[in-house]
């Protein structure tokens, strides 16, 4: 595993996970090798009527990231992610840096499946 | 080409279904009444057709081969509404995203797309005396209205004339409703609510070049001035219906106003002639 990317309203590991996939603020892709953070913005799938989850899921592919930890995924992004290869994990830890640990720690389970029905 | 009457009003709950159900039936010829309100059809629990023929509405959503999909993301790419992606990988589609332009089938350069149906909605034609019902009705799930209503119109008859049971608001579905009508009956009720919608419904209309009248429902003391606004802006005051309980009774029942109740059956026959008296047919499509 060398990207993965955190679903937050905020800019390094000591901000919050946000529960949501499809319209979170913002993506934080921490690169393990080289021990670097990267944050984009989600803007374009929170101002989309519909579809966000695909759209961000779209967006954290293209960003290269094998894995995504965040609060829920439903079914549309989940099928997105898992086709573009993408792991998720759900995560109800109440930071990213809570969230890294678990991670590492092997203490989440990837998912093999959404979570959540849609517009949950 | 017979004549198409759009009822519609901005404000939702005026009595748009109302108007719509006790005109077609005061119309004095057979008629046909097009429920356009697709995500909630409800003239039928009115006319009580039994008898519904019905057919579905499809619409063409695009299939992938994964044999030949090489995974270019071309189709991806064109799609607006991610109906269709892919992230270096075989494209994969969600057909309940797709608005069915069929981009992706056209742009895809191996051709592993194909496009399929897939029902977005369902029209139902009945008959109940003089009336000829023709009901739209969205799948549950599915967002896309205009090509439901569409499908409403096109079921229309050419020769009969129509009356088209808008949904309320100002947005696509009432557009697709009122389009190529020609003539808009707005009905509204003398509340901020009721004259405010109004306004947004008149410029509406007026941006699509089509003549209009006003009902006014549940008509009493207008503290809103909606009949100042009515004069000020040209708009024909072509029938007010009063406050009355008797009419909501009825409505509640599921029955007519203009058969339960005589004095206002003879309200109704009279806007028919006043209607028929100013509209004549555009040409417009049905």
């Amino acid at each position: 595993m060398n990207k993965i990317a955190f679903t937050t309203s905020g800019h390094d590991l000591k901000a919050e996970l946000d529960p949501r996939f499809g319209r979170a603020q913002f993506f934080l892709v921490y690169d393990l090798q080289q021990n670097s953070i990267q944050i984009i913005d989600n803007k374009q799938s929170r101002s989309a009527a519909q579809g966000a989850g695909i759209q961000a899921a779209e967006i954290v592919a293209r960003a290269g990231v094998d894995a995504l930890v965040t609060g829920h995924c439903g079914p549309k992004a989940f099928r997105a992610l898992s086709a573009a290869g993408v792991a998720v994990y759900n995560c109800d830890a109440m930071k990213i840096e809570e969230a890294l640990e678990a991670l590492k720690s092997g203490s989440l389970q990837r998912a093999s499946s959404a979570d959540v029905e849609g517009h949950w | 080409m017979a004549i198409r009457i759009a009822v519609a009003s901005g404000k939702g709950g005026t009595g748009k279904t109302t108007v719509s159900l006790n005109l077609a039936a005061r119309f004095g010829e057979p008629v046909q009444l097009a429920d356009c309100d697709v995500e909630e059809p409800n003239d039928n629990l009115f006319l009580k057709c039994e008898h519904l023929a019905s057919s579905e509405v499809v619409m063409l959503t695009p299939q992938v081969n994964k044999d030949l999909c090489t995974g270019c993301g071309a189709c991806g790419e064109i799609c607006q509404f991610r109906g269709i992606i892919s992230l270096g990988s075989k494209a994969i589609v969600f057909p309940e995203l797709c608005h069915g332009c069929g981009g992706c089938f056209r742009v895809c350069p191996t051709g592993a797309i194909s496009e399929t149906p897939h029902q977005i909605g369902k029209i139902s034609i009945g008959q109940s005396g003089n009336i000829r019902l023709v009901e739209g009705r969205l799948e549950v799930g599915v967002s896309l209205v205009p090509p439901v209503i569409r499908a409403v119109r096109e079921q229309l008859l050419e020769d009969m004339p129509a009356i088209l049971d808008a949904p309320p608001g100002t947005s696509c579905p009432v557009v697709a409703t009122l389009r190529d009508c020609d003539y808009v009956l707005m009905v509204t009720d003398p509340t901020p609510f009721g004259l405010h919608d109004l306004k947004l419904a008149v410029a509406m209309v007026r941006e699509l070049g089509l003549p209009c009248g006003v009902v006014v429902n549940r008509a009493g003391d207008d503290r809103v001035g909606l009949y100042r606004f009515c004069e000020e802006q040209n708009l024909p005051v072509l029938l007010s219906i009063p406050d009355d309980r008797l009419i909501a009774e009825v409505v509640s029942r599921g029955g007519l106003v203009a058969d339960a109740l005589p004095e206002y059956g003879l309200m109704f026959s009279e806007l028919s002639e006043k209607l028929k008296k100013r509209v004549r047919p555009t040409g417009g499509k049905p």
